[in-house]
């Protein structure tokens, strides 16, 4: 497909320090005020700056700052009402800041609001079609408001219905599609005018696991042969996992941890591999004490737990010392840290405790547009 | 203007355009409910002899007819105005706002999709009230009522359009309906001659937009005012042009949750 030649390797070929210690930077969050890291202009799709949003007495987002570069795909991880929504909308020129900059694509988003619009594309939280409209005639008209010609559009709109495989069902209403098939549609809206940046609020709210699966394709696909920059936000912990190439995860406005999520869950500590052991326990421990990579061996009733680091390579060679020393294991459980896990230590919740907000607010959806 | 900004006005008035066609109910229930206004009271109090301030030999009908355009118009304009709230209600706006155009652009498409809503409306009341026994306006009439429509319509899209900026959600939208609409209906002569009303209420309603819109249209149809239309147009426009900038003004500076 046509979508972003050209652009796209030079973006992707800006490699980026990815393993930025988690540490300087919360350890600048915290101080509010003290300068990011330099980060050369042309290297950052997105650059905020102890950016503030209140809302009388509440203060939704406190003093955020945080850079983003070309070409990343990067996430803001946080339960409901954490702030992450406010953040996409003081960055798509929705709201205006309390207080801090922000710049997207180089254009400040309070004194520049247009370059910053035409330089995004977005896929807000809610539904934000119109209903009475088809497929091709909401495309159509967003294709009208970024200025394409008649030519343009059709040959776009052929193009994004293709990327999200609604080519079939772009003449009937948006009111008659589904959930997924809105969601697909919105999200080949926000790329119909080709943005360097995409912003996606929480894709896959409420949508089945399988199209939930075909979104996170479209974004890597997105990402990675397109070379757009996207920044998504999520409550789910394994949408962030799987997709992000870093993660922040927000927490009463604040970012409390950044950083890849691979050097997040390492900072949690090892794996554990957890052994049920018919026979043969204690011939298998003496087998296993001296090997240098298992940082730790705890035993009780039947069950061998072991504390490695990747731990998903290490158990063929566990296997073969109880072969080896013949005993005879009845099942091997792996538990590798989650983010889950990265939240909860930054945050003290875990992240499903705040879910009940989450539904109450998705029935009040439901009951509003009927 | 850019380019941008005529493709946005275009696109945002076809919208408008294609919602209103393809919802017949809409477009039915738009136009019933002046309809029966003039009907039943045009059939209902048959020759105006019985009411004193019309003049002499003017049938009843005649004199409801650009009433009832300017209430057509009135509440047809005030509703594209507020659509901005439905638009918020179910998400639309954001995808409006977020596009790279000038608010402005924004403010002339819709304005540009109620008037036309507005006066397609209106001039099928018109076609109604001459079925219904009202004379035949000239065209110079006709057309100068055009004008009178236009000023009308954008007049109370503008008062619409300051309110929903205003409102978060819809919740106020009776309240609008009850107090503000209904009055300036009721208020601005189009069912009977302003003399009919006491002193204080008349003065509310030579403060009234309407009152100058329904007036233009009578001279403009029938030849017969209680104003000059020179005082008309001219208060109409100063109402017109300040609704306007009101209107756009606030839109310009609303936020989207």
């Amino acid at each position: 497909m046509g979508l972003y030649e050209g652009r796209q390797k030079s973006v992707i070929a800006d490699s980026f320090c990815r393993f930025e210690k988690v540490t300087e930077i919360t350890g600048a969050v915290e101080q509010g005020n003290v300068a990011q890291p330099a980060l050369d202009g042309n290297d950052a799709a997105i650059s905020i700056h102890g950016l503030t949003k209140r809302f009388g007495n509440i203060t939704a987002v406190n003093q955020i700052s945080l850079n983003i570069k070309k070409g990343e795909l990067f996430g803001l991880l946080g339960a409901n009402g954490a702030g992450k929504s406010t953040i996409i909308k003081m960055l798509t020129t929705m709201l205006t800041p309390t207080e801090g900059e922000a710049r997207v694509w180089g254009h400040d988003v309070v004194k520049e609001r247009n370059l910053v619009r035409s330089s995004i594309g977005v896929v807000f939280q809610d539904p934000a079609v119109d209903g009475m409209l088809t497929g091709r005639e909401n495309l159509d008209f967003h294709g009208r408001m970024y200025g394409m010609d008649g030519e343009l559009r059709k040959k776009r709109m052929e193009e994004v219905l293709e990327l999200v495989d609604l080519v079939e069902k772009a003449d009937e209403k948006l009111e008659d599609y589904s959930g997924g098939m809105q969601r697909r549609l919105e999200i080949a809206r926000g790329l119909m005018h080709y943005p360097h940046v995409l912003f996606l609020d929480e894709p896959t709210l409420g949508l089945d696991a399988q199209t939930r699966r075909h979104i996170w394709q479209y974004i890597r696909n997105m990402n990675e042969e397109k070379g757009v920059t996207i920044i998504l936000t999520t409550h789910y912990m394994e949408e962030a996992d799987s997709l992000c190439d870093r993660v922040a995860i927000i927490d009463n406005g604040k970012i409390v941890a950044l950083d890849t999520p691979e050097n997040l869950k390492d900072e949690i500590g090892s794996d554990t591999i957890s052994l049920d052991v018919q026979s043969g326990a204690e011939a298998l421990m003496q087998s296993l004490r001296p090997i240098s990579w298992i940082k730790s061996i705890i035993a009780h009733n039947g069950n061998i737990e072991l504390m490695v680091d990747r731990a998903q390579s290490r158990i063929p060679e566990v296997m073969q010392h109880a072969n080896r020393c013949c005993a005879k294991i009845t099942s091997v459980g792996l538990h590798e840290p989650t983010l889950e896990d990265v939240f909860l230590k930054y945050t003290g919740r875990k992240i499903k405790e705040t879910v009940g907000s989450a539904n109450s607010m998705v029935a009040r959806m439901h009951m509003r547009h009927g | 203007m850019m380019k941008q900004d005529l493709y946005a006005i275009y696109s945002i008035w076809l919208r408008e355009m294609l919602r209103f066609f393809r919802l017949k109910s809409r477009l039915f229930g738009s136009i019933a409910s002046p309809f029966f206004f003039l009907a039943f009271l045009g059939v209902g109090f048959g020759n105006g002899a019985s009411l004193p301030g019309i003049p002499q030999g003017l049938a009843y009908v005649s004199f409801l007819t650009p009433g009832i355009i300017g209430m057509t118009l009135l509440f047809s304009a005030t509703f594209a105005g507020l659509s901005v709230l439905w638009d918020r209600e179910f998400g639309f706006l954001k995808e409006i706002m977020v596009a790279p155009v000038s608010r402005i652009a924004i403010v002339l498409g819709r304005t540009a999709g109620g008037l036309t809503t507005g006066i397609l409306q209106a001039v099928i009341i018109l076609i109604s009230g001459i079925f219904l026994g009202m004379a035949m306006p000239s065209i110079q009439g006709f057309l100068m009522s055009l004008v009178f429509m236009i000023l009308i319509a954008a007049t109370f899209i503008g008062l619409g359009l300051a309110f929903a900026s205003k409102m978060e959600d819809m919740s106020g939208f009776s309240l609008i309906m009850n107090f503000l609409i209904f009055p300036l209906f009721f208020l601005s002569g189009a069912l009977f001659p302003l003399d009919r009303f006491p002193g204080v209420v008349k003065d509310l309603a030579y403060l009234n937009p309407l009152t100058y819109g329904v007036d233009g249209l009578r001279y403009s149809l029938i030849g017969t005012s209680a104003f000059s239309p020179a005082l008309d147009l001219a208060v109409l426009t100063v109402y017109c042009s300040a609704m306007l900038f009101l209107g756009a003004y606030l839109f310009e500076n609303t936020e989207v949750k």
